[in-house]
């Protein structure tokens, strides 16, 4: 088979994968080194496909070939998919070149397991150690790990990745077990949890390891778990195993499905919320409580409106807050201001106090805010009179933002 | 009304350089402009020109405003050098306009040092270079057009990526060009001077193609991140419109076809890797007892940790120690007692005449239970029921290793071995006799210790500690 064949299928392989990150690794160039290659804090992403994902990353699978049935895996044994397997050198070769171009920032390796773990972890450590050893490829570095494997391999791993991570597949553990029965979530969580102690030693010591940490990635929407219960994994996730990302990935038809799984359009906005209501627990303030209490009796998100909105609906008792009064952590709780604007907020009303005029040029939606806040120049009528809020400030066609992709 | 020429369109230097001047001569915003280009010649003043300074010769201006203003004066907009002039002259008078992120001046200076900076960071992007092979070897040579006059500003990062490569980068305004040791810039360039194609670009969009997952098409998002006017420069861009024309139906063709029947795998069959394990722990009977722990369900405390923590120590050690359960640390390593509590325990043992080794060491129950809290988990208290569901495994323990003193760390741990709570400080420092024939002894959580805020208390408590320890000690000796 040739080179475009195999990458046309392990890159499809690889597709179902959303993290595509190239930040968080340690700032490093090429100047001192006989390569290609430079890390500078922040990750670029080269190009945009049509479904909205970054290219940052050449992200593929060194082979599909898996001994593992997952029912929702393209590349489960049982699919009837055609399979490919990249030698260590065509890997290689496809990292440099597409990397003296520009195309990508470095490398995200993935495989599906063949022989066992230990096996197909060697072989994806031959790809990374040819790359960093005899190229001095100073690009990005992302490897999936695979749960199982000795421990040895995986600290050489994180040795040349920049970042590692393994999936956690499913928000419930009852899900893997019903749908992916070779999968052991405990061997899934062992593994985050000796990449945190792992991280967390090599971080005390001084040593190189995974510098850019560890993610996992959640398909939301191959099993009942509502998105409550996603969040309630998400935030166990982040407080136990020091994730830098939680990726959620809208199960999406695939070729060739199994038969005991029924395919349907992938849930885009419900995976946009989801990734919304993340960033609420990561960097806004809310707890998972208060997310929860955006959602609905059957704990799903709304769809129509986002879940800060439908938190603030829920708690109008606490609004309209005076803009040039209210503290910081308030602010961020306000529909329609964002992180970067609270603080421009916080600064700015220092000086002096600030007016519709003043918000408007910062940026903020008036239409947006003026129901939740109070201005010299602006008192919204009362909220409880207005039930049809949600709908007066919310657009008819919702907005399909992206939340950066890249940010660690 | 003066009109000062500056050095080029990126001449930030010289911009700085006359306004300070003008600043120390006191000449109002109003009374000048600057220009980048001599359109017509005998308007405009030389720099010599200028009123020299009289009096005050220094003022500090905030290092941001410099930042900014750095950053800002590659901007395409003719009036940006006016309008830094005139935020240098406002900065005199209020100090704190930086602050005002609202003012009209302050907002436009964000808004043009963002797009500046959006502006190098998408060259940083979407450059594409294609190779060129010459006498001297391979080169890579890239056609690009910016937004605004980065070229200089954006192009020192190409040279630390690409250090070891010799490139060029033309653009309408200006050239970069890399030798391996130097960068240099020189005039603009047409598009008909780049190379028209490179072989590795099929490569490249077989990959973009495949990539692509035709179910979740979201255009508005990527042209959101790169806009349409970069396209006719990236290679890749001709396959959008194919792609998004294709993607329902494949969608669509996806979830209508049945699956096929599923492929059964030829050679041989993969053995559970768990199942040898198995087989040689089978012969050890706690061991065997762990693995089935391991997999225990019994309250809903297994989902959220990590693992199962079961005790260790060796099979017929003279003391068993019971905690009252895992830790963060030790649900991470799947191990009792490694933590800062563990350390204390080894310790307090070792101040009492035994070795760690020499006991074993578990938990009354044995799945940490917490509340995230952030980047943090937050110890939880495990309930009577909880305790009541991991009996089993400790009975099994007590059973197997028949200890001769069990010592209780804390309340959990009498209450899993009493069925009852019982307070710590009234029971501690006796041995009594268990149910079963056992004998015990309780005494405070290692973890206790670690909560004590005064060193004199913190120092009494171990000694009270090491003293119950000693009590186990030499119990367990006599009984030898």
């Amino acid at each position: 088979m040739d080179l475009k064949s195999k990458l046309e299928i392990l890159a499809d392989a690889a597709k179902y994968d959303a993290s595509c990150a190239s930040s968080g690794g340690a700032a490093r160039d090429s100047r001192d080194g006989k390569g290609i290659g430079s890390m500078e804090g922040m990750g670029i992403c080269h190009s945009y496909t049509p479904d909205g994902r970054c290219v940052s990353l050449l992200k593929i699978l060194l082979t599909n070939s898996c001994i593992y049935d997952c029912l929702y895996c393209v590349n489960r044994a049982s699919s009837n998919v055609r399979r490919a397997r990249f030698s260590v050198e065509e890997v290689v070769r496809l990292t440099l070149s597409f990397y003296k171009r520009n195309y990508i920032e470095g490398l995200f390796l993935s495989s599906g397991i063949i022989k066992d773990s230990n096996y197909t972890m060697e072989e994806m450590l031959r790809v990374v150690r040819t790359l960093r050893n005899d190229h001095d490829f100073r690009g990005y570095i992302h490897l999936k790990l695979i749960p199982n494997a000795d421990e040895s391999l995986v600290t050489e791993a994180g040795l040349y990745a920049d970042r590692v991570s393994v999936n956690i597949e499913l928000p419930k553990p009852e899900s893997l077990d019903r749908l992916a029965p070779r999968k052991n979530i405990r061997n899934i969580r062992r593994s985050m949890g000796r990449l945190r102690a792992t991280i967390e030693e090599a971080q005390a010591e001084r040593k190189t390891f995974a510098p850019a940490g560890q993610s996992t990635q959640m398909i939301v929407g191959a099993d009942d778990a509502s998105d409550s219960a996603i969040l309630e994994t998400s935030a166990n996730l982040y407080s136990s195993y020091n994730l830098r990302r939680v990726y959620y990935s809208a199960f999406s038809p695939i070729q060739d499905s199994s038969r005991h799984l029924r395919l349907s359009d992938a849930p885009l906005m419900r995976e946009h919320r989801l990734y919304q209501a993340d960033w609420l627990l990561r960097f806004y303030g809310f707890g998972l409580g208060d997310i929860q209490s955006a959602a609905t009796k059957n704990g799903m998100l709304p769809l129509d409106i986002d879940p800060k909105l439908a938190w603030a609906l829920g708690h109008r008792h606490l609004f309209p807050l005076d803009l040039n009064r209210a503290s910081r952590e308030e602010l961020l709780r306000v529909p329609g201001l964002g992180v970067k604007t609270v603080e421009r907020i916080v600064a700015s009303r220092r000086v002096r106090a600030l007016r519709c005029d003043d918000l408007a040029r910062l940026k903020v939606s008036l239409r947006k805010v003026a129901p939740f806040v109070i201005l010299p120049d602006h008192r919204p009528t009362r909220l409880s009179d207005r039930d049809n809020l949600a709908r007066l400030i919310t657009p008819p066609q919702p907005e399909q933002l992206s939340l950066g992709f890249d940010v660690a | 009304m003066r009109s000062i020429l500056l050095g080029g369109e990126a001449d930030f230097t010289g911009w700085r350089d006359h306004a300070r001047s003008l600043i120390l001569a006191d000449v109002p915003p109003e009374d000048v402009s600057f220009v980048t280009q001599d359109g017509a010649p005998g308007l405009f003043e030389e720099a010599s020109h200028h009123a020299q300074p009289q009096g005050e010769t220094e003022f500090r201006v905030p290092r941001r405003f410099v930042e900014l203003a750095e950053q800002a004066a590659l901007h395409r907009d003719a009036d940006r050098f006016d309008l830094l002039y005139r935020i240098l002259w406002r900065l005199r008078r209020e100090p704190e306009l930086l602050e005002l992120a609202s003012d009209p001046d302050i907002a436009r200076l964000h808004a043009m040092a963002k797009a500046v900076g959006r502006d190098i960071h998408k060259m940083h992007a979407f450059v594409r270079f294609r190779a060129v092979v010459t006498a001297e070897g391979e080169q890579f040579v890239a056609w690009y057009e910016p937004d605004h006059h980065i070229v200089e500003a954006a192009t020192p990062f190409f040279a630390r990526r690409f250090t070891n490569l010799v490139w060029t980068i033309l653009t309408p305004e200006r050239s970069a060009h890399w030798n391996g040791a130097e960068l240099l810039f020189g005039p603009g360039a047409t598009r008909a001077e780049a190379p028209k194609e490179d072989e590795l670009e099929a490569l490249w969009l077989s990959y973009y193609a495949s990539i692509f997952n035709p179910a979740r098409p979201k255009p508005q998002a990527m042209r959101a991140e790169m806009p349409t006017r970069f396209w006719h420069n990236l290679p890749e861009a001709r396959l959008i419109a194919p792609l998004l024309a294709g993607a329902e139906e494949r969608t669509q063709e996806m979830i209508a076809r049945a699956p096929t029947k599923p492929a059964v795998r030829r050679g041989a069959k993969h053995p559970d890797p768990a199942a040898a394990e198995q087989r040689a722990e089978a012969a050890d009977d706690l061991l065997q007892l762990k693995r089935e722990a391991l997999e225990c369900r019994a309250c809903p405390l297994w989902a959220p940790a990590t693992q199962t923590v079961f005790g260790e120590g060796p099979k017929n050690a003279p003391i068993l120690l019971i905690g009252e359960q895992p830790g963060d640390q030790e649900d991470l390593a799947g191990r009792p007692f490694v933590g800062p509590a563990g350390k204390i325990l080894d310790r307090a043992l070792a101040d009492a005449g035994l070795d760690r080794a020499r006991a074993y060491v578990t938990n009354a129950v044995k799945h940490f239970k917490f509340e995230p809290r952030g980047k943090r988990r937050l110890h939880k208290k495990p309930s009577v029921g909880e305790i009541r569901a991991c009996a089993p495994w400790l009975e099994g323990e007590l059973t197997l290793v028949a200890p001769k003193i069990v010592v209780m760390l804390g309340a959990s741990a009498a209450q899993a071995m009493l069925g009852r709570s019982a307070s710590v400080m009234k029971q501690r420092g006796r041995v009594f006799d268990l149910p079963g024939g056992r004998h015990g002894l309780v005494t405070v959580h290692p973890s206790y210790l670690l909560r004590l805020q005064g060193d004199d208390e913190r120092h009494e408590a171990y000694q009270d500690f090491v003293k119950d320890l000693k009590l186990a000690v030499r119990f367990q000796a006599k009984q030898a």
